[in-house]
């Protein structure tokens, strides 16, 4: 890991972001919702570090805590679009032919949504909520990680190993995910680490747009929302989720092109 | 060319079909159904009912998307239910002001992106090219929302004002006051499609001018900028084109943000609009819409990447 220089400062970030979020309510001065009626939209020095919001709460306490919902929401948006994804595409790639050609259709015409209007659209007919920004997100997510899951398994289609398997008389499904699945994974894996970061700026969107994350929540999206009214009072309610949002988004990228280059993946 | 551009054309025809049958989909038949979405979950059953049946809801659904699609066909979009107007004059404008915002920022997008990227593929590992890339990594990674406050608050703060704040100056008030509303929006969106586009035609000069027929041509004596104008940037840019199409869909999406951070009345803010209103008919018009253009502007790379490379009309 350490020869490749993305890759080392990738994981080096993830992993102090990860261990931020996690430690978050032991290591935070104040407790994320606390709020100090006296010290608002403070500058960041003295019993504030990195400064207060409109409310007095602390901003370095609410950026620690705001980590939890950004991960859990990137990775749980992602493994959704895996578990919906993965089988579609290895479906489509392992039977071809005219099941392949609807499917891919129907793969296009979702791609032809910008993947926060699939997702708004989604959270228009659930309502607003952390959840259902995971589903939303999930979903607009799934159709993208089929298709590169589809070309992957599509080459290996014909690839001794897998005639082998069929004529030994092994069940389709064993074919699929024994055989081909643990063949396109390298790429598949690379796909995913670089969707975590873009699921992450869409659940940022959906929390700034008032649909995703629910005040009082300490959550980045939500927290550049609300700063947006004070900005010029005070631009550090913005500046500070924002670059912490900014900061894990790099992570993910550097993390996944670290991959990329290591996998030989396209 | 002719019949490539009729596959195509036949191929695009079936996408839009399925693109209105997901739209339609996605908001009935997950859970909940419209006329609860706008009477809210307080109504009473009754009430609901009596909503669904005045809006059709009652029918079955193959038979609701059925009219519904007719009177897409026909010019016949329905009526907004917040706003009370006809859901095309609604769009029509508001697809005209997204129109200025996304074609200035492509604009801009390829004026520059285009020689930064040749220049950083010609000073490939060099200072200016990691200046280059790092700026590219770190414009691909904020988002539009914290870019846009940023820009906000540094070039239209009270003290600079060097731009309004928000909104939209129509073109009767004057070029320059309606450009002035145009410039943060756009700039906005401008950073990331920039990093998209510098990338591409980075590695796409650099992979081209790794090929033998560049080689050849400085063997004979052709100078750089010959090399490049005339050899390298006509197939480097061949995949350019693609992603400029592509990031039309970026673009789309990211409307939605930028114009809610600078209160632009132009598609993405009617789209936010809608949700938070539950205006079902001028929602599923906005996202069939921006999905139409979506699909159309890759059909046009599609067919300006088969006129510039003859090799596409046959695979």
């Amino acid at each position: 890991m350490w020869r490749s220089p993305t890759l080392a400062a990738g994981g080096t970030i993830l992993v102090v972001v990860i261990a931020m979020g996690l430690a978050a309510p032991w290591i935070a001065p104040y407790p994320a919702t606390e709020q100090h009626m006296l010290d608002r939209l403070k500058p960041p020095g003295g019993r504030f570090v990195l400064g207060t919001d409109q409310y007095g709460r602390d901003l370095l306490s609410r950026t620690l805590a705001g980590a939890r919902p950004a991960l859990a929401l990137g990775l749980g948006a992602v493994a959704l679009g895996l578990t919906l994804g993965v089988p579609i595409g290895l479906a489509a790639g392992y039977v071809g032919g005219r099941f392949d050609d609807l499917v891919m259709r129907v793969v296009d015409a979702m791609l032809a949504f910008p993947a926060l209007l699939l997702a708004l659209l989604i959270i228009t007919a659930l309502g607003a909520s952390t959840v259902h920004a995971l589903l939303a997100i999930g979903i607009a997510n799934a159709p993208g990680i089929a298709r590169i899951v589809r070309s992957a398994s599509l080459a290996l289609r014909e690839a001794e190993f897998v005639l082998a398997a069929r004529v030994r008389g092994e069940r389709h499904f064993y074919v699929m995910f024994g055989e081909i699945f643990p063949n396109v994974l390298g790429p598949v894996i690379v796909e995913a680490t670089l969707r975590v970061g873009f699921a992450i700026m869409a659940g940022a969107s959906l929390s700034f747009l008032g649909l995703g994350v629910q005040p009082p929540t300490a959550d980045w999206g939500l927290m550049i929302r609300e700063a947006r009214q004070y900005v010029f009072l005070s631009p550090w309610p913005l500046l500070v989720p924002g670059t912490a949002l900014a900061v894990t988004i790099v992570a993910f990228n550097l993390f996944g092109d670290g991959l990329r280059d290591r996998v030989g993946a396209a | 060319m002719t019949h490539y551009a009729l596959r195509r054309l036949a191929s695009i025809a079936l996408i839009l079909l399925l693109v209105s049958v997901i739209v339609f989909a996605a908001i009935h038949v997950l859970p909940g159904n419209a006329a609860t979405l706008i009477l809210g979950e307080y109504a009473t059953p009754e009430a609901v009912r009596t909503l669904e049946r005045e809006m059709g809801l009652d029918r079955p659904l193959p038979a609701q998307y059925g009219s519904w699609i007719t009177g897409v066909v026909t010019g016949d979009w329905g009526v907004s239910l917040a706003m009370k107007q006809p859901v095309a004059t609604i769009v029509a404008s508001r697809l005209r002001n997204s129109a200025f915002l996304a074609l200035a920022a492509l604009a801009v997008v390829v004026i520059v992106g285009i020689p930064l990227g040749t220049f950083a593929a010609l000073r490939r590992g060099r200072p200016l090219d990691l200046a280059i890339v790092t700026a590219t990594y770190v414009g691909i990674s904020i988002p539009e929302f914290v870019t846009g406050l940023a820009l906000l608050v540094v070039l239209a703060g009270p003290s600079v004002g060097w731009f309004p704040t928000s909104g939209y100056a129509e073109l009767t008030s004057g070029v320059a006051e309606w450009t002035r509303h145009l410039v943060l929006p756009s700039l906005t969106l401008t950073i990331v499609l920039l990093a998209h586009v510098v990338r591409q035609t980075r590695s796409g000069v650099a992979d081209v001018l790794a090929a033998p027929y560049i080689r050849t041509a400085r063997l004979k004596g052709a100078s750089t900028r010959r090399i490049v104008l005339r050899h390298a940037l006509r197939n480097a840019l061949l995949p350019t084109i693609t992603v400029v199409a592509l990031d039309l869909g970026y673009l789309m999406g990211g409307i939605v943000v930028v114009e809610e951070v600078f209160a632009y009345p132009g598609m993405g803010r009617l789209i936010i609009y809608a949700v938070q209103n539950r205006d079902v008919p001028l929602l599923q018009m906005c996202a069939l819409v921006v999905a139409s253009v979506y699909v159309l502007a890759n059909f046009a790379a599609d067919l300006a990447s088969a006129w510039l490379d003859p090799r596409v009309r046959y695979s």
